[in-house]
């Protein structure tokens, strides 16, 4: 029976080198659909929650799902599992672009890495020809150049690459996985823990192909999907038109957008670095990923003169041709929240994140952390190796490069804005929880996202629980982003459905156009599974609670759901929001009871059996 | 007669065309074996479908030693008969433009057959840049792009009189 899952896994230990295809254990399949379901549970079956996330105990797990690499619209998505050494919780990481689609097509689902190499290696697979290789060539080298060399090493332009940068060597704990050259596992630092298994890139080209089980129903299902996207005003508008950064000014004008480290939740400069001037002034081509009928993806060039202007090393070079982005939250954490309104610098700093492996998200914010460190004395220009005033634009770009290094002030850097906050004495200048940083909407003025903060498993993030969805842009229908009633469902609901959707393959974007409804037909056709949309928020449900009792395992309690104090109490001082604070204890409470957890956080018995767990 | 005409402004290298093609011509997803190919020139800002050109002359049909190579009657698509094809790959060297290629699994060449006349990969692209158009006003909208222009020009000439 033709399916669109391959039903392999590559099992590659890298402390004694051997590879080993298995079959993918089908119950667990039904139980996760796919993805990050799946992952996951094979993390929590063959992994301690306690080990060091950085030691060899770790596994590090490259998961599809099973609309990765078919024609559904967005299914492009490929998923990075592993323990964080971030936030000491569980990471799960995604990212588009051509690679997981190509592991498909070289015929795998997914790929778990265990051990660690003494000497530096990538992993090259030519369907089923796979073979651990030296790395020593490109160890040290930039994501870009890597790609480059790789693909010239394997004598084939069209292999796609899956690389750590420097950040990922050096393991700095926001460090990612980037693959053509602009795509990234972001989040909580899984470049660091390949990094820590001398793992430099997996090179995949795969020419076998996928099929799907009722191609008649698939194309139909698919056919629909994508004419909704199409129609939407989000998915078939604003984003092709402006990129994530639409919201630049959506989030600024309302009062949402912080600033100068959530001191304010306005920025002054917003227009000059959001997505219409970024589209008006810096726009050279939109960019898909694969399978993407969208193309939010932003292909920007820099002015000759700004080109060489804060030349960092070997880098820079680059800087004269086209790159991608910034998407929106990469703009907020570089530019608002550092209070810098330059593009150029912004623009260069954002690839040079890519360049060297590491989440602009966690850099700006812990960047700006530093910034406030700064700015009340905590530290000084001679501390820091260089001003650090908010604004400075030299210094982001400057300091970007120091942290992927850990060059001078850039070893604090590289370690994230909760362990610099400590270090200098001022822990509530870290925004974020569970030792991650924010991402770029203000949870005091948008009460739901701070709940999805406080409670996500990965730590402080936005696209687990995109609440923001309802709260500001009204999909799929509009919520008072002011008041907490209704947040707990609101939360868990998108949490849930979250779930099944990094567990099919597709983006979490194209749910600002289609949901479940949707989604669920073309996991069936293409798979033959029957789910109801029931049935797969249950499954979303049994992911969350997986992923729940993980971290509880690795020591982190319920007593981490919280946000800052600067959050909880600290009233936002000026603008259409002024005065407001989160008020999570309105919320977290009903939160806990309808996920069927204790005032601890502990699931009962009931809830596990329910889930099957 | 139709062609196939490519605007590369409008691709976003989302590689929908690869999938169809390869589904028309293989039953599967498989984008190393689709006949057309979203190529990605990143550092250049460039994403190219290309294919093949159908030529007149076509070098694979000539230098074909067993005459598997024929022009369609209905889309003048140069088409090959799996059933003739021996898989010598002779046609593979002739093309100039590398658009007929061979797949070791069949053991036969395969190129662009135009779908019968309803292009998968038209069809499937979601911004326009592959359309299907009649070959003899195949290059008439870029002229008018080009017209417009003059149009300037013009304009500022006769402001300045």
């Amino acid at each position: 029976m033709s399916s669109s899952y391959t039903n392999r896994l590559l099992r590659v230990n890298l402390s004694d080198g051997s590879i080993k295809i298995e079959k993918i254990n089908q119950d667990w399949q039904n139980k996760f659909i796919g993805g990050r379901g799946l992952a996951t549970k094979y993390l929590v079956a063959e992994t301690d929650p306690k080990i060091d996330a950085l030691s060899k105990e770790n596994k590090l797990i490259f998961v599809t799902g099973p609309l990765t690499g078919t024609p559904a619209p967005t299914g492009a998505r490929y998923m990075i599992v592993t323990k964080s050494p971030l936030t000491g919780a569980v990471a799960c990481s995604n990212s588009g672009g051509y690679f997981g689609s190509e592991l498909k097509f070289a015929g795998y689902d997914m790929i778990i890495f265990e051990g660690a190499a003494e000497k530096p290696v990538y992993l090259s697979i030519y369907n089923d020809e796979v073979a651990l290789k030296d790395a020593s060539e490109v160890w040290g080298k930039g994501v870009w150049e890597t790609e480059e060399l790789l693909k010239s090493a394997e004598g084939d332009s069209e292999a796609k690459v899956a690389a750590i940068g420097p950040a990922g060597e050096n393991k700095v704990l926001f460090s990612c996985i980037v693959n053509e050259k602009h795509r990234a596992a972001g989040r909580s630092g899984v470049g660091a823990v390949m990094g820590s298994k001398k793992l430099k890139a997996v090179v995949v080209r795969g020419t076998k192909g996928i099929g799907v089980n009722n191609p008649t129903q698939f194309f139909e299902d698919i056919n629909r999907s994508k004419e909704i996207l199409k129609d939407s005003p989000v998915t078939g508008k604003a984003l092709p038109a402006y990129g994530t950064a639409v919201l630049v000014n959506v989030m600024n004008e309302y009062g949402g957008l912080p600033a100068y480290n959530f001191r304010k939740a306005q920025f002054e400069n917003a227009e000059k670095v959001s997505g219409e001037t970024l589209a008006d002034t810096r726009l050279v081509a939109n960019k898909a990923c694969f399978a993407c009928t969208i193309a939010c993806g932003r292909v920007t060039k820099l002015p000759d003169e700004a080109s060489e202007q804060y030349i960092v090393s070997t880098s820079s070079r680059n800087w004269k041709n086209a790159g991608e982005g910034p998407e929106y939250e990469n703009t907020w954490a570089m530019a608002p929240l550092c209070g810098v309104d330059d593009i150029d610098a912004l623009i260069k700093a954002n690839w040079l994140c890519n360049d060297l492996g590491m989440d602009p998200i966690s850099y700006g914010a812990t960047l700006a952390c530093a910034m406030e460190l700064y700015d009340t004395g905590a530290i000084d220009e001679k501390t820091a190796g260089m001003n650090l005033a908010f604004g400075n634009a030299e210094a982001l770009v400057k300091m970007a490069y120091a942290t992927g290094y850990r060059e001078g002030f850039g070893d604090y850097l590289a370690e994230g804005a909760y362990r610099l906050s400590k270090r200098f004495g001022h822990p509530e200048f870290f925004m974020g929880v569970k030792k991650q940083e924010f991402p770029a909407y203000d949870p005091r003025s948008v009460q739901g996202i701070g709940l999805a903060y406080a409670t996500n498993n990965r730590g402080a993030d936005h696209l687990r629980g995109y609440t923001i969805a309802s709260e500001i842009m009204g999909i799929p229908e509009k919520t008072d982003p002011a008041a907490t009633e209704g947040k707990a469902a609101l939360t868990k609901l998108f949490q849930d459905a979250t779930g099944v959707v990094d567990s099919s393959g597709l983006c979490v974007f194209s749910t600002f156009a289609i949901g479940l409804p949707e989604i669920v037909p073309m996991i069936n056709s293409a798979t033959g599974s029957n789910y109801s949309v029931d049935d797969a928020l249950k499954i979303g449900e049994r992911i969350w609670n997986m992923e729940h009792l993980y971290n509880l395992e690795a020591g982190i309690s319920g007593s981490e759901d919280t946000l800052p104090k600067r959050i909880l109490e600290g009233k936002i001082p000026e603008g259409p929001t002024k005065g407001m604070v989160n008020r999570l204890s309105e919320m977290l409470p009903e939160y806990y009871k309808l996920r069927g957890w204790d005032s601890s956080a502990t699931p009962t018995e009931a809830k596990l059996k329910e889930l099957d767990l | 007669m139709k062609t196939l005409r490519v605007d590369i402004s409008k691709c976003t290298a989302c590689r929908q065309c690869e999938l169809a093609c390869s589904w028309h011509l293989t039953g599967s997803f498989n984008p190393a074996k689709s006949a057309i190919k979203a190529f990605v020139f990143d550092t250049i800002a460039r994403y190219v479908p290309y294919t093949c050109f159908q030529c007149d002359e076509a070098w694979c049909m000539n230098s074909c030693p067993v005459s598997a190579i024929s022009i369609d009657a209905k889309t003048k698509a140069k088409v090959v008969d799996k059933d003739r094809c021996v898989g010598c790959r002779v046609c593979t060297i002739a093309c100039p433009f590398g658009t007929i290629s061979f797949d070791s699994a069949t053991g036969k060449v395969y190129k662009c057959d135009l779908c019968d006349g309803d292009p998968s990969c038209v069809a499937n692209c979601p911004t326009g840049a592959i359309t299907y158009g009649d070959v003899d006003t195949s290059s008439t909208s870029r002229m008018s792009q080009w017209a417009l222009k003059l149009t300037d020009a013009y304009s500022v000439k006769e402001a300045s009189l």
